[in-house]
């Protein structure tokens, strides 16, 4: 078993740059705790991780089915008020309010898909765009249940120490992240929903007539990126100890796509790399001279990408680093002349 | 009770008719969403109170220099950035809100975040039917209709509104007719910022302006425009004043829950995509519907 998996890291991580990278990036984070574990800096990359989870969760629902969800905070606010509130009224602990929380959340994902289900395009995203407004207008209606403005406080550590949290954050990060990119390996020989939700966003018609549920599957991608949304939400709540109407701004819905677009729409780990380039790049402009300028500069960078990069910086260097042969379709680095399985030549193949 | 409520959904839904019927020609014509839209009009209300309250300009250069202004912006910005992207609309959506963003800090860096509002163009109010209206209010209704008139008739009886409404019909079509689409496409987008560059022109004395305001504007006009149907200009209008309408009612009515205008006025939109997804008056082709 071991030997097995030694195998397969020597064949198939070791030769291509992009996984190579993917294993240092997490083992430096494992190890990061141990360079460094002054608080702040720790705080961050935890926050990093939480809104990894939630910005690839939008990739998977608005960039893998193709519905493009403009109201994403909905979930993470609902995952981060569910927790709070079950602490409130039943005194439950992080452990148990936290998946509740996102199983609200995804249903609260059913819901919203309801009346979506029947629109498209420009009219789906600004009805998604809407239902958060909505929630945190109620929320904000009750305030002897939510808090009101002020929201709920003294919520319980997930952890006593930073280090304790920083832990417990990375490693719901990597399975969630890693259980998103199973569910939507297209490749994939035991799951179906990859193939499908691409299915669905490449031609919904053509998808029916070939005997697919599309509502049903659509129903499915709105349940799991509600539910990994609220996973999320969830977290942020019990790392801050509040939870306020923050949690359902317009601002945090964009902020998910503005991550997902710089790193890459419809690639799970586009968004993984954006947040961890854009989300401590921010917070280090804040103490400095140009922290005043920290928002126009991302509205630029967004709209530069946008209009040269459309593909997302990281899908544009794996496409630079790697090839793909054109024989067996096994990804190479690109600076190898001959395939490392079936040695077709790589030379004519062109970039990207 | 009855008269100030039709006299305050008949301003508002004025100006929003402005704001939407701008967007929504936009979006039928270019079929751009342009999210960016209510911070054009921020800049103009902006414009209008450095020129008038800053530099002390009168009125008439300072509408002019606005509008004009406001415009000049709006087609540089389809020129530069939006055309190159017009094929995919998820980009535009997130491109135009990204220069909402950008006008919004340029505005909090240049000014502050301040609450500023411009002198009224014809100052003083009378009494109508015991209810005193500012003569502002008036000149509002007075110029909204004349806008309308005027663009319905561009629309229907000059070349160029034939042009656009072809345009709007298919493009590639029209291409074929001899029309130049990127022109039309252009002075499509120069026709809709000026409205909203026009809507800022007689909002700048009524409403406080901050580099934020841009924001529950467009929430609304959205819920305008896609209420009407995405397009369909005689939809936004008639929109602009179902959603004044609730919006002024719940203003009337529960007063200590002002703050939910924008929720009910999002579940009237909510409620008209249930029941006709396409909006009101919007079209959905057959190989579009599901």
């Amino acid at each position: 078993m071991l030997k097995r998996r030694l195998n397969d890291f020597r064949w198939s991580v070791l030769p291509i740059p992009g996984r190579l990278m993917a294993v240092i990036f997490f083992v430096f984070l494992f190890v990061f705790p141990l360079i460094n574990d002054a608080r702040y800096p720790l705080l961050i990359i935890t926050l990093a991780c939480i809104y990894a989870i939630f910005a690839v969760s939008w990739d998977l629902l608005s960039g893998y089915t193709g519905q493009v969800n403009f109201g994403h905070a909905l979930f993470f606010g609902v995952g981060a008020y569910g927790s709070a509130l079950l602490y409130k009224y039943l005194g439950l602990q992080p452990w148990a309010t936290i998946p509740l929380g996102a199983l609200i959340a995804a249903l609260a994902g059913v819901v919203t898909c309801l009346p979506a289900l029947r629109l498209r395009g420009p009219y789906l995203s600004l009805l998604t765009l809407a239902f958060p407004l909505l929630l945190s207008q109620v929320a904000r209606a009750f305030p002897e249940v939510t808090g009101g403005y002020i929201g709920i406080r003294g919520l319980p550590a997930l952890a006593a120490s930073p280090i304790g949290r920083y832990y417990v954050c990375l490693i719901v990060m990597i399975v969630s992240v890693l259980i998103m990119w199973k569910l939507t390996d297209a490749g994939s020989k035991n799951v179906r929903t990859g193939l499908i939700f691409h299915a669905i966003r490449e031609d919904e018609i053509t998808a029916r007539a070939t005997g697919i549920n599309t509502i049903r599957y659509k129903i499915l991608a709105f349940a799991i990126g509600g539910f990994f949304g609220g996973i999320a939400g969830g977290l942020f709540g019990h790392i801050l100890r509040t939870v306020g109407l923050g949690v359902f701004a317009i601002s945090l819905s964009f902020q998910a796509i503005i991550w997902v677009v710089f790193g890459g729409i419809v690639s799970i780990y586009g968004p993984v790399i954006g947040v961890f380039v854009l989300y401590p790049l921010v917070e280090l402009m804040q103490g400095t001279a140009i922290g005043e300028y920290r928002n126009l500069i991302m509205a630029v960078i967004v709209i530069l990408i946008l209009c040269f990069m459309p593909e997302g910086i990281a899908v544009r260097i794996r496409d630079k680093i790697e090839r793909q042969c054109p024989r067996c379709k096994l990804s190479n680095a690109a600076w190898r002349r001959e395939c490392r399985a079936c040695s077709a030549s790589l030379r004519h193949v062109a970039d990207g | 009770m009855i008269v100030p409520i039709i006299i305050r959904t008949l301003t508002l839904g004025g100006v929003y008719a402005l704001l939407a019927s701008g967007m929504s020609l936009i979006f039928g014509v270019a079929h751009i969403v342009n999210l960016a839209h209510t911070a054009f009009f921020m800049v103009g209300a902006y414009g209008m109170w450095f020129l008038m309250r800053q530099q002390g300009w009168g009125p008439i250069e300072s509408i002019l220099v606005t509008v004009v202004g406001v415009t000049l912006l709006g087609l540089l910005v389809y020129r530069v950035f939006l055309n190159r992207v017009r094929q995919h609309p998820q980009a535009i959506l997130l491109i135009t809100i990204a220069f909402a963003l950008v006008f919004q800090e340029l505005l909090l860096l240049g000014f502050g975040s301040h609450f500023r509002t411009a002198p009224a163009l014809i100052p003083g109010s009378r009494l109508i039917l015991g209810v005193r209206v500012t003569n502002q209010d008036l000149l509002v209704l007075g110029v909204v209709a004349v806008v309308m008139i005027v663009m319905w008739l561009v629309l229907k009886k000059t070349k160029l509104g034939i042009a656009i409404r072809a345009t709007a019909n298919d493009a590639e079509i029209a291409n074929l007719m001899g029309i130049s689409v990127p022109r039309t496409l252009l002075i499509t987008m120069g026709i809709g910022t000026a409205l909203a560059g026009v809507a800022a022109v007689l909002m700048a004395p009524l409403w406080v302006f901050y580099p934020y305001i841009w924001m529950s504007p467009l929430t609304m006009v959205l819920a305008i425009v896609v209420l009407g149907g995405l397009g369909s200009i005689k939809g936004s209008v008639i929109g602009a004043f179902i959603i004044a309408l609730v919006e002024t009612l719940v203003v009337f009515l529960l007063p200590q829950h002002g703050y939910m205008s924008t929720a009910f006025a999002l579940l009237a939109m909510i409620i008209v995509l249930s029941v006709r997804p396409g909006g009101l008056f919007g079209t959905i082709f057959e190989e579009e519907r599901l």
